[in-house]
Parts: C-alpha cells; structure tokens; sequence
C-alpha cells in the first residue's frame, strides 16, 4: 500500500463503542473515510447481518466529515492515535411532528397527565375535573369518558403490555380502567391519604401478564398494588416526606424519590429498604432510569408487532437487555437544589457525576430511550442534553420563554419535544442540537406532552383544557 | 409587705384551717344550686341579665365542645374539587410563583411610561378646589388669605419638616395623615396592613400629587416586602402600586386595592 500520495494518506485510529470497549485494535483508515465508511466498518466488525446505522464521535464532538477534514480543521496530529466512538443509531426515523392535526376539546378544566399506551394507539388523559378521557386515534374523537375519581387526576399510566389503565387522584384514591371499554374495574383503590405524585408499572419482563404496580403519594408513604387482588400488597413507608416520584426499575428494584431529599431502594417481595442515596440538597423532583423507555412500551417495537401473550415477557426480556448492554443499570435525579446526580444504584451508594450547569429547579428528567443521552428540564427556560453514560453536559436548548415544565423523547432518540408554561411546544434535533421546530397553539401553559411510541403523533394538554395532537 | 395582706401573711405562718380545703370543695359544690335558685327567682332587669348571661355561657360551651370533637373527629379532607387544576408537580410550589410577576412586572413599566393605568376604578369624581383647601386668614387683622389647609387625607413622607409659617402655603393636617393602607390583592383575596411609600398619582390634577393627597382613585405606592412577592430574578419586590378605594376623609382609613 503506498502511503504518501495524496488519497492514500492514513492514520491510526481506535474504534470504542460509549462505554470504552475498544472494537479490535487500532487501525489506519485513510483520511477520506467519512461516517459511511467507517459506518460499513463496523458494521463488519460486528458482524452484523444487516447494515445498522452508525454515529461517530471524536472526543464527543459528531464526526460528519472525513476524518482528513476533521483533522486539518482541528488542527489534531495525524500520528496520534485518534479514538473514534461509535454509537448505534435507531434502524428507523421518526418524522419530526410540525403541524397539528387536531384540537379535542372535552375536558372541562386543565388537562394534568397524557399519556400514550405502550403500542401507541391509545391515548388516556386526566384532568381537573375528576375525569379520565380515552381518545380514538384514528378519528381523533372522544372514545370514552371515565368518571370515577373525586378530585383532580393527576397521573395516569399504562400497564407495558396495553391492557390496563391506572390513574391516581388528588384525594389519594387509585382507580383501574379498562381502556378497551372505559369502565372502572372495581372499586376505587383507597390507602393513600393524600394525592398521588406517581405510578410505575411492573416491568413486563419480570412477570407478564402485569399485575403489580407501585404508586407514591405526598403522604411520604409508596405503596405496591395488586391489580387483580384489588389491594395494597406493601406499603414502602420510610421517607420523612412527600414521595414526588417512583420508579419500577428493570432488575426489580423500586426507586423512590423524595422531598426529604433522599433517594431510596425497594426490595419488591417484601419491601425491605435496600439502599438509601444522598446526595442532594433540596427537594427531589424527578427521577429517570437508563432503561425506563423499554420498560414502559415493553414487548412493543418500531415495527408494531403483537406478541401472544406468552412470548411478550420473552420478547421484553430481550428488548431490555439490548438497550441495558452490558452496564448496570443507570439512574438520574433532578432536584430543586439545581443539580442532578447520576447514579449506578447497583454498584455504588455514592453518585456517578454530579450534573450540574441549571440556574432553575430542575422539574422534569428524562433518559433517551437508548440510554446514551438525558435531558431535563428546568424554570430557567432551558432544556439541557447531557452524555446519558458519563453524564458529560452536553448542551443547552435555549428558547422557551417560560420555565419547561416536561420532556418526551422520540422512540429513535433523534428528537426532544418540549412543552413550557410559554405555551408554545419546541421539538429539538440532537445531531444539529438546533430547534428543529416551533409549535405554538395553546392558548395558556402546557402541563404535559408525550410523544407516541409509534412515533406517528405527538399529544399536548395544558391549562386551557384542550387535548392537541400533533402529527409530522 | 403590704400592711393589708394579713390573711396571706397568718396562712404563710400557720396554713390553712385543718378543714379549709373541705369547705371550699363544698362551697363551690353548693355554689351551682345558689345560683340557679337566685335565677329562677329573680325578676326583672335582675332576671333578664342572669339569663342573658347564662345563655352567653352556654353558647360558649357549646361552641367550644364542638371545637374539641371537630378536632379528634376524623373527617375527609376537603371534597369539594377546587378550580384551577395544576399537575403534581406545581402543587407544592407556592402560590407566589405562580402569580404572573413576570408579565406583571412588564405590564407596569410599560404602564408607568405610557402614564396610563387600566385601575379598578377608572372615573373619579372630580374634586374641586374649594372642596380639597380651606382658606386660612393669617396677618394680625387676618386679612391675608393666601395659605390653604388640605381638608382631605394625605402622605406626608417621614423626611418632611415644616417650613417657617411665613412661607409655608399648604397646610397638610397632623390629623389628616396617613401612613398606612390596608391593601387587598384581588387575586389572594386577602388583605394586608402595608406602610406606604408615596402618592403615585392623584387623577384630580399634579399639584394634589406632589402635596401627597389621597382620595378616592388615587394611585399609591405601598410597601409589599412582607407579601413574599418575588420578580423572576429572584429579588423580593417592595413597592407596588395600588389604588384607593374608599374615601379616606370620611372613613378615617385607607382602603386599596393591589394593582396586578
């Protein structure tokens, strides 16, 4: 091979995937390769059976030029050894969203909660005014109208495998729905003595078909739930103050998050605490785990496949361990004293990285659904990106007007949608880090927003009591 | 010592009566049946006081007891569904973050630089001069009419001192100044006692403003440091604008209402 002219100039580089691993040794790749080619690369080295798509990244910057053009314009050595990171890319794209397709009205107070059913083709939202609504997607009309709670509905959520419905109220009480008919199963679920913060559902991985749930409330008490017993199964009693948030995480351990500043581990059999993170200085809002998007939709892929019942725990158990590799699995924390903590709870009590950069509560956090990136929002208008493995600050979306009340990925992690007290919805390119695109409409504050697993649409609900949805 | 107390004083040497104890129990016993032989037997103005008096007691007791049950009853929380439904995650922020202090704060200096004011009380009734002054006579033979006494309320700022009565044409009253309002905020419904801080304006004319008068409509300025109100900076706001609502003169205070 002739080095010195002037296409076969080479230079030595080592391919890492995010967490380190070197893939082969280092090589010489000629200096005109660009992503396509190094994409191909690994693609071999992998041996993977069909071409998957690829990102690159030089020393966390995305290589989108031929490495000889990077180098001469960063002015790198070419006898260094250049470490190139490769990170896989979702197979399919999601089309950003950029008009809105309708506005129901319905609700006769504020939408609080949406939320999309693990398969994306139902949609639940709960409001001020005592009511759960269940849409049609296809029309988009009012499905069914679930009446039931006595005060405001301030979470709902969805079993991962689509088949029930929960929803928790201001005056403490849990109902169970039947999303295939909008009719209350039982009778309200009572124990909590006041409102309900959050829901997390069982991963299906770990028992299908799902029965248990774990709800935490502002009375500082957690409590798991059977759903065909109809009945609190263990009351997870322990923080000093209101539980804000809870998570069901992938290996079985629930996580709580909570107002006296301290994050604690559950043992679900018979709820032993196991571990109790610190760290923090003021309240904690929000917590999200690496893994939490495959929770959520479960068995559910891009490709909109339906599994028998009996294989969805298998097909779960396969999407989880995908998307969790080879590292232990990863949680983050935003909280009212600015910062956020990212932990491995099950390696260590102490914090990964110290996130820190917010000049505003952080209010809501959320893991891409590969895992690679986080974003949270904050009251200081920013939306934040950071490295989701070694929680490197990223960058900021700036743009709002108002403090960002929630973020909702899309299923490829190539999009961030954004709804803010600003009234305006904001979708963000993570390649570019630019505003991809502006969605103004609502009349008054957007409480919740949610991006459909599918990808198809988009749903945003806020103070002036209209669902909208938005489609690409 | 004083010279009377000799009771305290026999009781400190010697203590009580071997049966004292006894016969206090017993008295006070007896106490109950005296009394109500002497309301059942009372006539007239006597009669109708002892009854007023014993409902009064009644009613107390009454009303106390039920404060006790309410207390160790449980009851369920308030079940009516309140207006103005936020998500879980803003219900345990204050109330004062919410109040729009952002918009607010531009509003009002977009406000103040237009001189124009969107107030509760858009018309006032026109004041006029010989209604807001009373002439003053002065000179030995009290033939000189050129001071004026302000008949209406008025801030005088607490950096004020008299001019010599030679050259001091206004009189503002001691009697007729004010120093604080009670302040409604329209949106907390509530009111608050404010010090204040200036007139803002007077509708009837600048020169009331600069005397400092208030009457009805007139924009005050007024302390609000203890509101808690915060300006998306994070720094406290201590002044703002309210309007009075009442007529100070007559009332002997000043009602406002917060201007947000």
């Amino acid at each position: 091979m002739s080095m010195d002219t002037d296409e076969g100039k080479t230079v030595m580089c080592l391919l890492t995937d995010p967490e380190g691993t070197h893939l082969g040794s280092a090589m010489y790749i000629p200096q005109n390769a660009g992503p396509l080619q190094l994409t191909q690369l690994v693609n071999r080295f992998l041996d993977n059976e069909e071409m998957l798509p690829y990102s690159f990244y030089v020393s966390d910057e995305e290589l989108l030029v031929p490495v000889g053009t990077y180098l001469e314009k960063n002015k790198v050595s070419v006898e260094k050894v250049l470490t190139i990171v490769y990170q896989q890319q979702a197979v399919f794209r999601i089309r950003p969203v950029n008009r809105c397709s309708q506005t129901i009205a319905g609700h006769a107070e504020a939408v609080l909660c949406v939320s999309f059913s693990p398969d994306g083709k139902q949609l639940a939202s709960g409001s001020g005014d005592t009511t759960v609504r269940l849409w049609d997607l296809y029309t988009e009309t009012p499905l069914f109208t679930c009446k039931g709670h006595k005060n405001w509905v301030l979470t709902v959520a969805w079993s991962p495998d689509g088949k029930h419905l929960v929803s928790g109220s201001k005056s403490g009480e849990i109902c169970c729905w039947d999303p295939k008919k909008g009719e209350l199963e039982g009778s309200p679920l009572t124990g909590h003595k006041k409102w309900i913060t959050g829901i997390s559902w069982e991963p299906v991985h770990l028992s299908s078909p799902c029965r248990r749930f774990v709800t935490s409330s502002k009375d500082g008490d957690a409590r798991i739930w059977d759903i065909t017993l109809k009945k609190s199964i263990i009351c997870l009693s322990g923080h000093t103050l209101a539980v804000t948030c809870v998570k069901w995480g992938g290996d079985g351990i629930i996580y709580t998050g909570s107002q006296d500043c301290t994050i604690k581990m559950w043992e679900t059999t018979q709820g032993k605490l196991i571990r109790e993170l610190k760290g923090h200085g003021h309240w904690i809002n929000s917590l999200a785990l690496s893994t939490e998007y495959v929770l959520r939709t479960g068995a559910f892929d891009h490709t909109g496949r339906q599994y028998p019942p009996n294989e969805e725990k298998q097909k779960a158990l396969e999407r989880y361990n995908k998307t969790k590799g080879d590292s232990p699995e990863r949680l983050v924390s935003g909280s009212d004293d600015f910062t956020m903590f990212l932990w491995e709870p099950s390696v260590s009590k102490q914090p990964k990285k110290r996130l820190t950069g917010h000049q505003q509560l952080v209010n809501h956090v959320y893991f891409s659904p590969d895992g690679k990136w986080i974003a949270s929002a904050s009251f200081d208008k920013s939306v934040r990106l950071w490295n989701g493995i070694t929680g490197q600050f990223v960058t900021t979306f700036r743009g709002h007007v108002g403090p960002v009340y929630q973020v909702s990925w899309s299923a490829d992690s190539r999009l961030l949608l954004s709804g803010s007290k600003d009234s305006t919805l904001k979708i963000w390119e993570i390649r570019t880090k630019k505003l991809k695109q502006d969605l103004p409409g609502h009349a008054d504050e957007v409480f919740a927003v949610d991006w459909s697993p599918d990808g198809e649409k988009v749903v945003s609900g806020g103070k002036d009591r209209v669902l909208k949805l938005w489609k690409g | 010592m004083p010279q009377g107390d000799y009771i305290d004083l026999h009781i400190k040497r010697n203590g009580y009566r071997l049966d004292h104890h006894e016969r206090k129990r017993k008295k006070e016993a007896r106490e109950v049946h005296k009394r109500s032989a002497m309301a059942q037997k009372s006539l007239g103005i006597k009669g109708k006081m002892i009854a007023k008096k014993n409902y009064a007691e009644k009613a107390l007791m009454k009303k106390t007891l039920k404060m006790h049950e309410e207390s160790s009853s449980r009851r369920k929380a308030d079940e009516n569904v309140q207006e103005g439904a936020v998500p879980a995650y803003l219900l345990d922020r204050e109330d004062t973050t919410r109040a729009k202090v952002l918009s607010n704060t531009i509003k009002q200096k977009r406000k103040e630089k237009a001189g124009k004011w969107e107030v509760p009380l858009p018309k006032v009734r026109p004041v006029a001069e010989d209604e807001m002054f009373r002439v003053i006579r002065s000179g030995k033979r009290k033939t000189k009419q050129w001071k004026r006494m302000v008949t209406k309320a008025t801030f005088v700022g607490p950096a004020f001192t008299r001019k010599p009565p030679k050259y001091e044409r206004f009189i503002r009253p001691s009697g007729l100044r004010f120093t604080k309002a009670h302040v409604t905020h329209p949106e907390l419904k509530c009111t608050f006692c404010l010090e204040i801080i200036g007139v803002k304006k007077n509708p009837n004319g600048p020169m009331y403003t600069s005397l400092g008068v208030m009457t009805r409509g007139t924009i005050i300025e007024v302390n609000v440091s203890e509101l808690g109100l915060v300006t998306p900076a994070g720094k406290v706001v201590w002044g703002k604008y309210a309007q009075v609502t009442n007529n100070p003169e007559n009332d002997g205070c000043i009602n406002a209402v917060l201007l947000v």
